[in-house]
């Protein structure tokens, strides 16, 4: 029995060399006489920091975000939720082509882009609009993009809530999904080239991390060390598809780990857990010039968008019991108010006033032409290219003979 | 056994023939055109785009260069010693997968670096497709101009080799044609290789470059070895004639060379062109050439149907109407995938031949 042993640890031993090149630390023992399937049967619980009643259960997690902090991130919440409430509405009017709602992710948007730094480029999906709030876009510009008129830099070319900005430094929102994965490794991995104090976040859904994209970036970027956060927000749903048919593993924390990256999973509706998360873990890329995976639980309450009726593939009562028992807004204004920071009716006035801020955007905006089709042809490529030159001579000329035909420019 | 040894006997035919006739470049050159080759180093294709790399890590410290195997070299020798002058962080290996290169690539490029990302084979760009063309390719434009990725290249070897295959042999610029928002060029010597890939590097848009395999090692001329660009979307004239024009560019240029030597005993004249840049293709010069000669074939290794010389055909078609004395013609690989049977799937000298012969007499 001995001698088997000696002459196994030898052949461990063996195997050990190759362990630079495989890239796989095998610990003590290389190989095994044993077949195990290596079913998974654990779940990787969700990190918390305050109860449903706003408690502090956790202290030695509390973030500790001073007053002013506290006041911004309530305050963006509650006027962005409400943004979300008016605009649906304006979509049901047919004063807005489409509309999507951030309703029950408020926690984790805000609270992720709260636990960054304002440096910290930011690549996201389209239910994030919440983040950019946090970082300063207005009302008034939200409302430009969804109607793509004069007052939309990006020339209204893209469908409503594709929003982005350079100077907020958050990459514009494009339509196909987990496409901006790959690309945050990129931009993450140049932050690293430039050893700047800087992170790229990637904000995706439960659906998206089941495209390629998902598979390459998160691969890329373990690989290159890129200093890139990835910050799933699953809600359980991507349109009507539940996540049962989703995936069969853990969630998506776990293909973070897989893949070799510190990841967290974190209640995407508490406040607190999400903004301390995403601050630990940003120390961590920067520090260890390495990316890391954040998965926020939590719950679509709203339509996915303004095209679809969820309540087609889902009971109402599920949306009435989730809304009511993780409602993220609901949550920190416990815990605010517990601290005497804030009153119900401080909510109640936001809401007050920026649904009069909406309205009255609204009917200003509606009077704002749209962008003269000249600009149709700008942007293409960085100059004009022959052809398309051509094109805009012709197009612009058969405008000018046929203006009544095209309506509203 | 046999069969193999025939098919790549024949390929080493054909390179051996391409040695001989690629180095005939009119006299004089266009004024741009001589700087590409002062104080002239004899390189071949795959040398002339390590110097390109290597002249353009040296001036410029945003460049960077990656794609599968690029650290020890790359798999056709493009970016070897690379690494080592240049620094592990920015000539180095990616994990293999086309989407993954191709998004990392215009992240990098939307936060102001110009990376070159190498895509092993054209014929695995497919991949890589929602990346080029619904990212990179509309950037700029679905943001209004306030991103871009401009600084982005992706090159890439095509075409035919004499024995790759399916998946070996692709000519795939016509599906990029058609995408608004990216250049895409396809050089036939290595002072084109070199010129035109600095060229790309330094064009404020994304640039697919698709570099003819075959000519990696065939193609060997003097080549200026410090930095110098070639306008994109600008042809050459490779040979002047006045019966007939062939259109075409690549590895094709070289077929179209030996089309009209053989051409030449019968008293048939032709021009050749060589477009060098697919996206924007220089009109002018196509259209000077075949109002010039009235006859004109395209010629190109990709299948005939919907090939960019459809675009061509159309477009002096219309333009060039009153000149034409002939149908404008097609010589093209088959609508069929890339096979085996190399030899009758390419649009060879004998199809040009033949084909100039007709048209001629039309």
């Amino acid at each position: 029995m001995l001698r088997r042993s000696a002459r196994w640890l030898c052949v461990d031993s063996t195997f050990k060399k190759s362990e630079a090149v495989w890239n796989i630390k095998f610990g003590d023992r290389a190989t095994t006489h044993d077949l195990d399937m290596h079913r998974s049967n654990s779940t990787i619980p969700m990190f918390s920091v305050m109860d449903f009643e706003g408690n502090v259960v956790n202290a030695a997690h509390d973030p500790a975000i001073p007053e002013g902090e506290c006041r911004k991130i309530m305050e963006t919440m509650v006027r962005h939720n409400q943004t979300d409430r008016i605009l649906v509405e304006a979509q049901r009017q047919g004063r807005i082509s489409f509309y999507m709602t951030g309703f029950g992710e408020e926690a984790a948007v805000v609270g992720s882009a709260a636990g960054l730094k304002s440096q910290d480029y930011m690549y996201m999906q389209y239910r994030e609009a919440a983040a950019l709030a946090y970082r300063g876009y207005t009302i008034p510009q939200m409302i430009a993009q969804c109607m793509g008129n004069v007052e939309d830099p990006a020339r209204g070319r893209q469908m409503p809530i594709h929003y982005g900005s350079p100077e907020l430094n958050v990459q514009t929102i494009s339509s196909p999904l987990a496409t901006q994965i790959p690309q945050a490794a990129g931009a993450g991995y140049a932050f690293k080239l430039e050893e700047a104090d800087k992170v790229c976040v990637c904000y995706f859904g439960d659906g998206s991390a089941s495209e390629g994209d998902f598979h390459a970036g998160v691969n890329f970027a373990t690989t290159t060390g890129a200093q890139t956060m990835f910050i799933c927000r699953n809600n359980g749903y991507a349109i009507s598809t539940p996540t049962k048919d989703q995936y069969r593993g853990d969630g998506i924390v776990p293909r973070g780990i897989a893949y070799g990256m510190p990841s967290v999973r974190v209640d995407g509706t508490d406040l607190l857990a999400v903004y301390r998360a995403t601050k630990e873990l940003r120390s961590v890329i920067v520090g260890e010039k390495q990316p890391a995976m954040l998965e926020l639980m939590g719950y679509r309450v709203g339509h996915h968008s303004t095209s679809d009726d969820s309540t087609r593939y889902r009971g109402k009562d599920e949306i009435q019991y989730m809304d009511d028992t993780f409602n993220p807004i609901a949550r920190f204004e416990k815990y605010l108010v517990k601290k005497g920071w804030w009153s119900a009716e401080e909510t109640a006035q936001i809401r007050d006033e920026t649904r009069k801020v909406v309205l009255s955007e609204l009917v200003r905006q509606e009077k704002l032409p749209l962008h003269p089709p000249e600009l149709l042809f700008e942007d293409t490529t960085k100059e004009p290219l022959p052809t398309l030159k051509e094109q805009r001579a012709a197009t612009l000329a058969h405008y000018e003979r046929n203006k009544e035909y095209y309506g509203k420019h | 056994m046999r069969r193999i040894a025939r098919v790549a006997a024949s390929a080493v035919a054909s390179a051996a023939q391409m040695r001989q006739k690629h180095i005939a470049r009119p006299s004089p050159l266009p004024e741009y055109e001589s700087v590409a080759t002062e104080n002239g180093v004899s390189m071949n294709l795959f040398t002339a785009v390590n110097s390109a790399l290597d002249v353009s890590l040296a001036r410029d410290s945003k460049v960077v260069t990656f794609g599968e195997d690029v650290a020890f070299g790359g798999v056709f020798r493009c970016s070897v010693d690379l690494r080592d002058k240049h620094g592990a962080h920015r000539v180095f290996n990616s994990p293999l997968t086309e989407q993954g290169i191709a998004g990392f690539a215009i992240g990098m490029a939307t936060v102001g670096w110009k990376p070159v990302a190498e895509i092993q084979f054209a014929d695995y760009i497919f991949p890589a497709f929602d990346q080029i063309v619904n990212e990179a390719a509309k950037l700029r434009y679905r943001t209004g101009g306030q991103f871009d990725c401009g600084g982005l290249v992706f090159r890439s070897p095509c075409s035919a080799v004499g024995h790759g295959g399916l998946y070996h042999s692709q000519s795939v610029e016509g599906y990029f044609a058609h995408t608004p928002g990216v250049k895409v060029v396809m050089p036939s010597t290595p002072t084109e290789a070199k010129g035109l890939l600095l060229a790309a590097i330094e064009d404020p848009d994304p640039v697919l470059v698709f570099e003819p395999k075959i000519l990696y090692r065939t193609a060997i001329e003097e080549v200026n070895p410090d930095y110098y660009t070639l306008p994109l979307g600008k042809a050459r004239t490779v040979r002047a004639g006045k019966d007939l024009t062939m259109v075409t560019y690549g590895a094709q240029v070289n077929v179209a060379q030996l089309a009209a030597d053989e051409l030449a005993k019968d008293g048939i004249d032709v021009e050749i062109i060589d477009l060098r840049t697919i996206v924007p293709w220089d009109r002018e010069a196509v259209y000077q050439s075949v109002k010039k000669t009235g006859r004109v074939i395209v010629t190109h290794e990709a299948p005939i149907t919907c090939g960019f010389g459809a675009e061509v055909v159309s477009s002096l078609t219309a333009d060039c109407f009153l000149h034409l004395e002939a149908p404008p013609t097609r010589v093209c690989g088959l609508d069929t995938p890339f096979p085996l049977h190399e030899k009758l799937y390419l649009p060879n000298e004998r199809k040009l031949v033949e084909a100039a012969r007709d048209l001629v007499k039309y």
